[in-house]
This record gives structure tokens, C-alpha cells and sequence, in this order.
């Protein structure tokens, strides 16, 4: 499995339980369904760029503060639109970010298509 | 009078039957392997400054057949470059007679020796993966090894996989290698007979009365060991893959947990007793090995869903633990934003 098909796996997998921890508060169980899919969408999203820079950058350190990075900046994209819920929203964005980004430094095959001869 | 003593005739006997290198540009070292037909020694390349191991006949050949029978061998290895087979540098004959053939001298440990030292099973499998390439390309070229075991394989200090000691080689079809040799060409009557040859392995093959190695017993397919010489074909040899297998298995075994099942199958599916069971080439043998260190379903272990679960369970095991980190974490900060 590549790096980026890594990244689109596990980002989405932690953003499906990203939104669904959304439960836990109650004033916002109304809109469960919608928070779910828009917090997968950010968690693919996330993924797949963490994933392509993992496959660029082979540097522990920096992928996964380049995955903190992208998961803050998307978690705070959702906040900015709720106008609400920061750090609720940014903390666990970020951990996402993170976690992806020392999974696919850590795992994932970085062989991109071999390079045409002349 | 006085009398030698015993072991100042062993000495002489030794010396005296020491290759005369005279008239070539190799420097005898040291004898470094004997066997039923020659010796391999360590020598000095003159001419290139550099050591090789020299095969050579213990004794001048009257008959010609031990002589033609080293040059086949010799021929055989030329027809056979592959990064895990040692390359023949020279051939030809000494002053006394006695027929020779130069090849790279492999610095390294055999198998059966490296696997005494900790090595883990992955690292084992690798190593084997190499084996698996290298008789697969001697297949391809339409050469069966027929002596395949732990002792007949170098290891190196750089990660080299060395398959040695063709001796008992045998040509499944003459046109499957790329270039006919003189030797074969001059020996076409007596093919039959003079397809196997002699081997310098520190352990003995069991030979017939008219030369014919047979394999090493515990190693040979069932086939080989009741001398079914014409009806020999890559399974053969998959056999003797499977053997080695086995013995890699059980050397990693010592001392530490049981061995996975995916793995005792793929070595019982390559030493099946009918032939048509086993893998069908040497490849595909290595690639179900491939297939088990990336944590896939091998083709000679048919699994239950909860084995399926198990080996998804492992081989994803970072990701599970990642989600289930995130989890944890995930239950902490909510139960501190609620506070």
C-alpha cells in the first residue's frame, strides 16, 4: 500500500470517529450526519496531502508536524465556520493530523512509477 | 637407517599431492574443500593480484570422463550469470595432467553455519527469497541443481546469496542454455551418464556404482532418491527448496515461539511426495514466501475468517493502535470539555 493511499485510509477512518465523537455534545447531535461526512471529507483531505508529502519528505520529524500542521489548519477552517467549539474542534484535528503524519512516514510504500529512459 | 616418522609422511603424501600450478598465473594457497571428484584451493591470480578458488581433479584422468565431466561443471556455471552464482575467471589443464577451473573465491559462511547465529525468521526468508531467485534463473536456462542444501549455500558479509557447487548439475534440455559447450558436444553419447558429476560439498552425496549422484539425503525429492534420473524436473529441486525451508525454520525455531502455519505449509506444499503438488517453479515458490512477510494469504494455506482477522490484525497492527491512540485520547478531551 502506498503512502498516500495510507494517509486517505487512516485520515478517514479517524475523521469518521472525529465526527462522530460530536455525540458527546449534546447541542450539536442535531447535525450528527452532516458533521460526520464533513469531518471524513477533512480527514481524506488531510490524508492524502500528508500522504503525498510522505512520500516526498522522508523525515520523520517533519511529517508529522507537517500532519499537525494540516490537521489544525482544516480543524480550524470548520471552527472558523461554526464560529464556535475551537479548541473542541482544533485539538482533535490536530491529533488527526499528527497521527497520519507519523503513520505514513512510518509505513506505506514511498516507489513512485519508475522514470522514462531516453 | 632412519625412519620417518608418521607425520612427517603426511606431510610428504600431502605435498605430494598438492596441484602443480607451474605454467599458470595462479599461486596455490591453501586447499580449502575436497570432495568425491577434485579439490578447490585458494589461489593467487597472478596476473590480477587477486584470490580465486581453483577446482581441480585430485588425480590426472586417463579416461577423460572426470576431465570432461570438471569442464561440463565448469561450462555449466559459464552459462549460468546470475549476481547468486559464483563466475567462472578461467579453465584449462595442468602441467600434470589434472583439469582445472578458476572461479570467484567466495569470502562468506554457509547457511547451515550462519543460521547457528541469531538471525530472525524474516532475515531467514530473505535470504531463502535470494535461493528461490537464483534456481529459478538456473531453470529458465534449463539446468536442474539436484544438490540443493544448506551447505551448498554461501552467505556473505555484504548480503550476498551464493547457490555453489553445480556438480551434480543436470541439463533438462540442451537448448534451454544459451550456448552449446565443447564439452557437451564431445560427450552427446554419453550424456546419460556424465550428467552428474562430483561434488566438493564437506557433506557426502550418496553416488551409484556408475557415477550418478543421487541428491543428499533428507534433501532429495522422492523421485531423486529412487534414482528416477530421466523423469527429474524443476520439482526436484522445489523439493529441496522445501527442505531448506525447513531447515531455516526450525534453526529460527530454537528457543523462541512456534513457527507461523502459513509457513510449515508452504514448506510441506514444496516437499509433497507427488511432484504435481508441489509449487510449480521455484518463483512462485519464492513469491508465496513474498507474500508472507507482507502479511498476504499464501497460496498453500487456506485460511478461516478468524485467521483472516488475525494476519489483517498484524499487519495492520500501527494503524490499529494509531485509532485506537486516538480513541483514548479522543474519550480524555471529551470528558475534559464537559467537566
Amino acid at each position: 500500500m502506498n503512502k498516500i493511499t495510507y494517509g486517505l485510509i487512516l485520515g478517514g477512518i479517524l475523521g469518521i470517529f472525529d465526527g462522530l465523537t460530536s455525540w458527546f455534545t449534546p447541542a450539536v447531535r442535531p447535525q450528527l450526519m452532516g458533521i460526520v461526512l464533513g469531518s471524513t471529507f477533512k480527514g481524506l483531505l488531510a490524508g492524502v496531502l500528508i500522504g503525498i508529502f510522505a512520500r516526498k519528505v522522508h523525515s520523520l520529524g517533519l511529517g508529522v508536524l507537517f500532519g499537525l500542521a494540516v490537521g489544525l489548519l482544516f480543524a480550524f477552517f470548520i471552527a472558523y465556520m461554526q464560529r464556535n467549539y475551537y479548541l473542541q474542534i482544533m485539538v482533535p484535528g490536530g491529533l488527526v493530523g499528527l497521527i497520519v503524519g507519523y503513520a505514513t512516514q512510518k509505513y506505506g510504500d514511498s516507489s513512485t512509477a519508475p522514470a522514462s529512459r531516453t | 637407517m632412519n625412519w620417518l616418522s608418521d607425520e612427517a609422511i603426511a606431510r610428504l603424501r600431502s605435498a605430494g599431492a598438492e596441484p602443480d600450478l607451474a605454467g599458470t598465473r595462479y599461486r596455490l594457497i591453501e586447499r580449502i574443500a575436497s570432495g568425491g571428484m577434485g579439490s578447490v584451493y585458494l589461489a593467487e591470480d597472478a596476473t590480477l593480484g587477486r584470490r580465486v578458488a581453483i577446482k581441480i581433479l585430485d588425480v590426472p584422468d586417463s579416461s577423460g570422463d572426470l576431465a570432461a565431466r570438471l569442464q561440463r561443471e565448469a561450462h555449466i556455471l559459464a552459462s549460468l550469470e546470475h549476481p547468486g552464482i559464483v563466475p567462472v575467471h578461467d579453465a584449462g589443464t595442468l602441467a600434470d595432467g589434472r583439469v582445472f577451473y578458476a572461479m570467484k573465491f567466495v569470502e562468506g559462511e554457509r547457511l547451515d553455519r550462519f543460521s547457528e547465529r541469531a538471525s530472525t525468521l524474516p532475515g531467514r526468508l530473505r535470504i531463502f527469497q535470494r535461493i528461490c531467485d537464483t534456481v529459478a534463473f538456473a531453470h529458465t536456462r534449463g539446468v536442474l541443481h539436484r544438490d540443493l542444501k544448506p551447505e551448498n549455500i554461501m552467505t556473505g558479509p555484504f548480503g550476498e546469496v551464493l547457490v555453489m557447487d553445480w556438480g551434480v548439475a543436470k541439463i533438462l534440455s540442451a537448448n534451454r542454455v544459451s550456448t552449446p559447450t565443447p564439452a557437451e558436444t564431445a560427450h552427446d553419447q554419453a550424456r546419460d551418464d556424465q550428467r552428474t558429476l562430483a561434488t566438493t560439498s564437506s557433506r557426502p552425496s550418496l553416488k551409484t556404482a556408475h557415477g550418478a549422484v543421487l541428491g543428499t539425503p533428507g534433501y532429495m525429492a522422492p523421485e531423486q532418491a529412487r534414482g528416477d534420473v530421466e523423469r527429474l524436473d524443476e520439482r526436484a529441486d522445489i523439493y529441496s527448496l522445501g527442505a531448506i525451508l525447513q531447515f531455516l525454520i526450525a534453526s529460527s525455531e530454537r528457543g523462541t515461539q512456534t513457527t507461523p502455519r502459513a509457513l510449515v505449509a508452504i514448506a510441506r506444499k514444496a516437499m509433497d511426495a507427488v511432484p504435481a503438488a508441489r509449487y510449480a517453479s521455484a518463483s512462485e515458490l519464492g513469491q508465496d514466501i513474498a507474500r508472507y512477510l507482507d502479511g498476504l494469504p499464501v497460496l498453500a494455506y487456506p485460511e478461516n475468517a478468524w485467521q483472516k482477522i488475525a494476519r489483517w490484525a498484524v499487519r495492520y497492527r500501527l494503524a490499529i493502535v494509531l485509532v485506537l491512540t486516538y480513541l483514548v485520547v479522543r474519550a480524555l478531551l471529551i470528558f475534559w470539555f464537559r467537566r
